[in-house]
């Protein structure tokens, strides 16, 4: 069984529904990817595994999904220390307005780490994870928003690995960033994967095909096939994702 | 020149003698007071007139310390009673309140603002000034009346600008603090609050102004005795009310008097202003 396992999911921002019937299964320390058109669900999908669709007024959610064993729309559940397993990456980088040590520590404050050890090595260990430690380590007032893309991509990473979550959720997080730095991105999910289990939204199919082990091809709001990447990209099954990823779609 | 530019170079003529109407009506203003002012602070010194303590116009004594103190005292208990109050408010609306609600109660907030100074004053003298001389004592008159009145007078500038201040700052650093598992509160205390921090001390600031510029209402409920207050119950006249009810029948020396109680007035409502024009320029850099 899964790390996330999402039984029979549908999705309506108030009368309209954006997703319909999703069923998957999601293994752990491995990376899926979930490609598809514009406005065919991606986001809404994997904004409800951390319940971030909770704030969309006159949403509503029916189905199951179950992390670890736990069905997180189940009533009683802890939603602060949910999202803290469970990670989002966002599409623009989001760095707070603050400097880069409380952007790192953000979360460890939030969830009532005090201890100062504890706080300096987390905040060391999740900069060196995402690589820059040693370009930032000296300059850890410096505002964040003064950071590159890539940077500010990297450290919303780490403001998320500094609470030791389970699950990274990344929406097209290498939209606003150049190429270069795409692939420097990518590497730093291959390096994650040994801990984490990743879920990716992209437009780029390559970089799906790069990067994941599993890919799920969502159309209007319905996945219309999951499986190993390897798979979906040289012997789709069905013929919309066929035609999607050889780019006769629509 | 062709007819069409010609025409622009007209219209932007005019608007610029507009524009510059606005701007000399304040020099106007400005020179005025001052002319008026400074000629008797200059004659009887100006540390006289800041730090004496007796303001006897037909003795030629004119100290404003009372009035000064008794105008940073109003003001001080405004801020005190509105900022809490404004501030809960803001996040209430902007971090509690679901968007229909925001959409009604912002503009009926607004609304406040629009009430002439004299019914707030009616309120305090009709409802509050009994009720704080029959349960607390005094004359009911008194500091503590006026910074309740005023402090409710300030709202509107404060809830309003914060909300705008705290709407302007990017959704995306809600999400994100939300998405690390803050709660509501823990958001708008560590994120939205420094994010916007610019915005609300101008809202603070320009509270203020308002706060001590205020005089209808004041006169009404101050009890307007000439003397440092002791304590929140007593009666207390500030600057304002000092020039509102004396200019009508003063003349010579005393006239020019109140005309300097109107630089010290001017000179800190100005400071007050600079500090919100920068403060929220800070925001924008
Ligand atoms: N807050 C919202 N309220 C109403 N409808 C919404 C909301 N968010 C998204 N939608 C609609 O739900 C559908 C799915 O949106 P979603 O953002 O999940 O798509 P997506 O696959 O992530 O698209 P993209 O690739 O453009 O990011 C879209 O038709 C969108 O218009
Ligand atoms: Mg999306």
């Amino acid at each position: 069984m899964g790390i996330i396992e999402v039984s029979d999911l549908s999705f309506f921002y108030g009368k309209f529904q954006a997703l319909k019937n999703v069923t998957l299964s999601i293994e752990k320390q491995k990376i899926t990817a979930l490609i598809g058109p514009s406005g065919c669900g991606k986001t809404t999908f994997l904004r409800t595994l951390n319940r971030m669709n909770d704030l969309v007024e006159g949403a509503c959610c029916q189905g199951q999904v179950l992390i670890d064993g736990l069905d997180i729309y189940q009533k009683g559940v802890d939603l602060l220390e949910l999202r803290r397993k469970v990670g989002l990456v966002f599409q623009r980088p989001n760095p707070f307005p603050l400097s880069i040590f409380d952007n790192v520590t953000y979360g460890l404050r939030v969830h009532g780490v005090q201890d100062r050890d504890v706080i300096q090595e987390r905040l060391r260990w999740s900069l060196e994870s995402v690589r820059l430690w040693k370009e930032l380590k000296d300059s850890l007032d410096r505002n964040a928003l003064s950071l590159t893309g890539e940077q500010q991509q990297r450290l919303c990473i780490a403001r998320l690995i500094a609470v030791e979550p389970e699950i990274l959720l990344m929406d097209e997080p290498c939209s606003a960033l150049d190429l270069f730095a795409t692939e420097k991105i990518e590497d730093l999910m291959r390096e994650l994967k040994k801990q984490y289990t990743i879920v990716i939204v992209t437009h780029n199919m390559q970089q799906a095909a790069r990067v994941s082990d599993f890919t799920g091809y969502f159309l209007l709001g319905e996945l219309v096939e999951f499986g190993e990447t390897t798979q979906i990209f040289t012997a789709p099954t069905d013929r919309r994702t066929e035609d999607y990823i050889t780019g006769r779609f629509g | 020149m062709t007819r069409l530019e010609r025409k622009e170079s007209l219209i932007r003529i005019a608007l610029l003698v507009v524009a510059f109407s606005a701007v000399s009506v304040l020099v106007v203003i400005t020179v005025f007071i001052i002319e008026e002012g400074t000629p008797i602070m200059v004659k009887y010194g100006f540390k006289k007139f800041l730090f004496n303590l007796d303001w006897f116009p037909s003795e030629e004594s004119y100290g404003l310390l009372p009035m000064v103190i008794g105008s940073i005292m109003v003001t001080f208990g405004a801020l005190v009673i509105g900022v809490p109050f404004g501030l809960a408010c803001a996040v209430f609306l902007t971090e509690f309140s679901s968007k229909r609600l925001r959409r009604v109660i912002k503009p009926m907030i607004e609304l406040l603002a629009g009430i002439p100074s004299v019914v707030y004053g009616f309120m305090g003298v009709v409802i509050l000034v009994p009720f704080i001389r029959e349960t607390l004592g005094g004359p009911g008159l008194s500091v503590l009346a006026s910074s309740i009145i005023l402090g409710i007078m300030i709202l509107p500038t404060i809830i309003s600008i914060s909300v705008d201040s705290l709407e302007a700052v990017p959704p995306a650093y809600r999400e994100g603090s939300i998405a690390l598992g803050a709660t509501r509160w823990q958001t708008t205390r560590m994120v939205m609050f420094p994010a916007a921090r610019s915005g609300i001390i101008a809202s603070i600031i320009l509270g203020m102004g308002r706060a001590i510029g205020e005089t209808m209402a004041v006169i009404m409920i101050a009890g307007n005795a000439i003397a440092i207050p002791r304590s929140l119950l007593d009666p207390v006249r500030t600057l304002t009310s000092n020039i509102a009810l004396e200019m009508a029948y003063a003349s010579g020396e005393h006239r020019q008097a109140l005309f300097a109680t109107g630089v010290i007035l001017f000179v800190i409502i100005m400071i007050l202003n600079t500090i919100a024009n920068v403060t929220s320029k800070r925001r924008k850099a």
